[in-house]
């Protein structure tokens, strides 16, 4: 009878312990996003940010979840659409945080949604790792906000850069001085223009054409035959992707071809190439890889997972920067957003695109300039190890 | 020079206009229907043409013919199940019908965009297809602009001949002038509106297609074309 007994007990521990264990294999991380699968932003957010959310889950997920000290921790999404309507992105961040209880959020893509989202981030003590958000006034919002991230860098980076590139071939003797500047009229191509036109001048460069155009503007033929008629050496439009798409071909048409051909937003894209081919080849724009085993590693699972290939700009970033936020949590091991979001502000990450360290919460390292070389979009800026020599001047248009 | 440029620019823009508002103005004007989800037809030809260039090669010129039948087909089946048992046999509106038709589209507009969300994300479409100049004296104008420009303007022309010259012409304006007299000199008012509904659809769906061949088209692009259509029928009012 004892024995019998003894072993009931035995069987009833020995079944509760599976219990336990199976629990604490099935336990989850909930994360959740709010992201524009509708509306003006869906097809920023859809080329760049979703993907990768969607690629980062499957592979944390293949690799038998987060390892917390607890053990592995599965995630768990929890999807919401904002239609591109910063007050839906607030209650959607803010119903993620206080009625789904998700561990983490992802942050919205753009620059308007990333502002929109940040006091409720806040707010809650959730780290906002956000990668494009692209404004000069991050470091300032960094104070008010110490878990908001931006890991794209600042608007001036990329123009100060740009505005040294062609210096260097000016010095180098392979263009003149005369630069023409065109740029949607918005936040982006006021912000961007503007620290361009100081680099300019101060890299002692000759701005002989200088013109804003309202956003969505699609009928360039008039405008770049007027830049023509200044004949400048470089053309530099910050543009976003459907004019930048339209461009090269108003361009073609009018047969200006200068030197440089330095378009905005969206000559990163895949698109871009397949729209544009061999017409691509030598065109500039911003971002840029460095086509080395871990891109190509990193190009092959976006495109086995998503079915499409990543922008060559923020794609990557955006990849980044949850491999960052993934190593924080491991390092702490438990769900302590306040430990993770110190440990993102100090420690430096091993990633695709290499050290990663956020100073002062913003990745300044980020590649900044980039140009079509042989059918990829390569990096020329910043000068450092992995930046290729620009090819100029860039060659005709074919027909 | 850059006058010229800015005229011929805007003349090859607004032939485009005007087709887009064509077929907006024909499922107004003469089926009574504010379709708000005009747009959404327009994109869903561009993007269906791009897809097809893309995916098999095939030419926005035989899309031209193709996509704009299928859309028509498309429209009357949504006039016959879906408009007309709520606009009536004798098409007499008043403001509560006209708010829930509007409604209607409305919500149509959301189903389908909701539904191009779903199965193509956020994706840009946008393809080469005759980008190469043709000099017009002074200036120079993208092949793929002028050939829509010359469609547009031969359809526009087209529906203005057959709205003044003929008596189906004539008819269709009086149904759109006077809708419940129309039907007492016995015009057959419904079968005519729904005729002028898929009609409107398929100009839609042409303009679409022109448009995908130099313009960049998104999922979401759809209200920006109902609303351009939209000014231009008020305007041109």
């Amino acid at each position: 009878m004892k024995t019998r007994r003894s072993f009931l007990v035995q069987g009833v521990a020995a079944a509760a312990s599976l219990l336990a264990a199976s629990q604490a294999q099935t336990r989850t991380v909930r994360i959740g996003y709010s992201i524009s699968k509708t509306g003006p932003y869906a097809t920023g957010a859809g080329i760049t940010t979703l993907p990768n959310y969607r690629l980062w889950v499957e592979e944390v997920n293949a690799a038998g979840g987060l390892k917390l000290a607890t053990g592995s921790a599965r995630i768990s999404v929890v999807e919401y659409d904002d239609r591109s309507s910063p007050e839906e992105a607030i209650r959607n961040i803010e119903r993620l945080i206080t009625q789904d209880k998700v561990d983490f959020a992802l942050p919205p893509w753009g620059t308007a949604m990333n502002l929109a989202v940040a006091p409720v981030f806040a707010r809650h003590g959730y780290p906002q790792v956000a990668v494009t958000n692209l404004s000069e006034k991050t470091p300032e919002l960094v104070r008010r906000w110490p878990s908001y991230f931006s890991l794209l860098g600042l608007p001036s980076q990329y123009a100060e850069a740009l505005a040294l590139l062609l210096r260097n071939l000016v010095a180098g003797g392979r263009i003149g001085r005369r630069v023409a500047v065109v740029h949607t009229d918005d936040e982006f191509g006021l912000e961007l223009s503007g620290a361009f036109r100081r680099a300019a001048q101060k890299e002692g460069l000759e701005l002989v054409y200088f013109q804003g155009y309202p956003a969505g503007f699609s009928d360039f033929q008039s405008l770049l035959n007027a830049v023509k008629g200044r004949s400048p050496d470089a053309f530099v439009a910050f543009s976003y992707p459907a004019e930048t798409l339209a461009l090269p071909e108003a361009a073609a048409v009018v047969g200006f071809n200068p030197a440089v051909f330095f378009l905005g937003v969206g000559t990163a894209f895949p698109i871009f190439r397949q729209r544009y081919g061999a017409n691509a080849e030598g065109i500039m724009g911003l971002g840029g890889v460095v086509p080395n085993q871990a891109w190509r590693t990193y190009l092959e699972r976006h495109r086995a997972v998503t079915n499409q290939e990543p922008d060559r700009w923020a794609s990557p970033v955006t990849y980044v920067s949850l491999q960052a936020l993934r190593v924080a949590i491991e390092r702490i091991g438990k769900i302590d957003r306040f430990q993770i979001i110190r440990l993102l502000r100090q420690e430096t990450f091993d990633t695709l695109l290499g050290p990663l360290q956020l100073e002062g919460n913003v990745f300044r390292s980020n590649w900044l300039i980039g140009q079509w070389q042989g059918g990829e979009f390569v990096a020329l800026m910043p000068e450092r190890p992995g930046a290729l020599a620009p090819r100029v001047p860039k060659p005709t248009w074919n027909r | 020079m850059s006058i010229l440029d800015a005229l011929l620019t805007g003349a090859i823009a607004g032939g485009v206009y005007g087709l887009l508002a064509l077929g907006f103005a024909l499922q107004y004007g003469i089926a009574r229907i504010l379709n708000l989800a005009y747009g959404e037809g327009v994109v869903l030809a561009g993007i269906t043409t791009a897809l097809l260039y893309q995916g098999l090669s095939l030419s926005p010129l035989i899309a031209l013919f193709v996509l704009p039948s299928l859309f028509a087909l498309g429209n009357f089946l949504l006039h016959r199940l879906l408009f007309l048992p709520l606009v009536g046999r004798t098409l007499a509106l008043d403001g509560e019908k006209e708010g829930r038709l509007i409604l209607l589209t409305f919500g149509l507009s959301f189903l389908i965009q909701g539904f191009l969300a779903a199965e193509l994300g956020g994706q840009l479409f946008s393809y080469s297809y005759l980008g190469q100049g043709v000099s017009l004296g002074a200036t120079t104008v993208a092949l793929n602009r002028l050939l829509a420009f010359g469609v547009a303007l031969a359809l526009v022309a087209l529906a203005h001949l057959v709205f003044t010259c003929t008596r189906l012409g004539i008819a269709v304006r009086a149904l759109s002038r006077e809708p419940e007299e129309s039907l007492l000199v016995g015009i057959p008012a419904t079968r005519l509106s729904t005729w002028a509904f898929a009609l409107g659809g398929g100009v839609g769906a042409a303009a679409g297609v022109l448009l995908s061949t130099f313009h960049a088209l998104t999922p979401a692009s759809g209200p920006e074309f109902t609303l351009k259509a939209l000014v231009v029928v008020i305007l041109g009012d």
